[in-house]
């Protein structure tokens, strides 16, 4: 997907430059949303403004909503044939591996420290401590607090940080008079 | 169908990652309001993986088709889109820099970690039900030994297609694998 639009836009079209599509990418990975919409409409905008925005986001919907939307008319009358159900049957297994997949494969991007394997360790066992004990709850909890301990866990550092860099100031500034101190007794 | 265009909105304003990062919000909104058995939902997946488009889309606009029609379609699209569209909008028009910013940058450290959690538990928990029908302490325990099998090897080309051959395989390519292993093991052993 990502080769795609970087072909059409930045070398076809000379919409954006190569690093501003490198910006849409990281904006991209960090907003919600697919990264196809992210981009259509961040392209949108820089082009043509609002208006850019709102067209090409919807360009780049209406080809899988056509689609999408013809398969779902035919899609009932399809798994009623018995040769398809069974190769359901299969499919289904398959979409738990894609699942799994992906989820392996966000594991092996994510930064191996103690922060993210504790909130992933901690987020998978709430997880199935619930489901096995049938407890309703929403995933989205889930991400709030992850957010909420990031945030936490940033200022916490950051405040600790500055207390130390005060400390150090402090001795700096300590040795320096200690400094002019001999200094003086020097000359005198 | 307001119902329907909330959640959907609530599935777009949290799906980040793109792609499987929404699954576990998905799975939960469309099981509590009973617009999918869980096999449906697996179906609809695999239909929204090999078409065109993003995932998100596509399993929003098939739900919503399956609930109510072309206006359901038309509501759910819109609501997975939305959230994106005015997050991307204004960082265009407002803050570029907003990425940039601290606060923002330490809640997605604490996002990452917690969606890779959730994608990876969604995912072996269907595998659980598929297999052991196993989903919570109170479900019987029962062993499905022809999708534990399609699963192996699934795994097996899976792993070898990258190992040896150096290549990913296309998640279409494994669809379509396991749909012929699905006929093959239930329809004629």
């Amino acid at each position: 997907m990502i080769a795609v639009i970087e072909r059409e836009l930045v070398e076809k079209k000379k919409w954006i430059s190569y690093d501003e599509f490198l910006d849409i990418i990281a904006i991209a990975e960090s907003s919600p949303g697919p990264l196809a919409v992210n981009s259509a409409t961040f392209v949108g905008y820089k082009t043509c403004g609002f208006l850019g925005s709102l067209l090409a986001t919807l360009g780049m919907i209406l080809p899988s909503f056509v689609i999408i939307f013809i398969v779902s008319l035919f899609f009932e009358k399809f798994l009623s044939f018995k040769i398809v159900g069974y190769a359901f049957k299969g499919i289904q297994v398959c979409v738990a591996f894609l699942i799994i997949s992906a989820g392996i494969k966000f594991l092996s991007h994510l930064e191996k420290n103690v922060f993210n394997y504790f909130l992933f360790v901690l987020t998978a066992a709430v997880m199935i401590v619930f489901s096995l004990f049938s407890v309703n709850y929403s995933s989205v909890w889930l991400i709030l607090a992850g957010a909420a301990i990031g945030v936490f866990v940033f200022f916490g550092k950051s405040f600790f940080l500055k207390k130390d860099e005060k400390k150090r100031k402090a001795a700096l500034s300590e040795t320096t008079i200690d400094k002019s101190d001999a200094n003086e007794k020097e000359k005198l | 169908m307001i119902r329907l265009f909330l959640s959907f909105l609530k599935i777009g304003a949290i799906s980040f990652g793109g792609g499987y990062g929404m699954i576990s919000v998905l799975q939960e909104e469309v099981l509590a309001n009973g617009w999918l058995t869980s096999e449906q939902l697996m179906d609809f997946i695999a239909v929204s993986e090999s078409t065109p488009g993003p995932l998100a889309i596509n399993m929003a606009t098939f739900v919503g088709a399956s609930q109510y029609g072309f206006s359901g379609a038309l509501l759910a699209t819109l609501g997975v889109v939305l959230p994106a569209f005015i997050v991307i909008l204004s960082v265009a028009a407002l803050f570029t820099n907003l990425m940039k910013y601290a606060g923002v940058k330490s809640a997605l450290t604490g996002i990452r970690p917690v969606v890779t959690a959730l994608v990876l538990v969604t995912g072996i928990t269907m595998l659980t039900s598929i297999v052991f029908s196993y989903t919570s302490i109170k479900s019987e325990f029962s062993f499905n030994l022809k999708s534990a099998v399609i699963f192996l090897i699934i795994t097996f080309i899976y792993l070898f297609s990258k190992k040896v051959l150096r290549k990913n395989i296309s998640a279409i390519m494994l669809i379509v694998i396991s749909a012929v292993l699905g006929i093959l093991f239930y329809g004629l052993i």
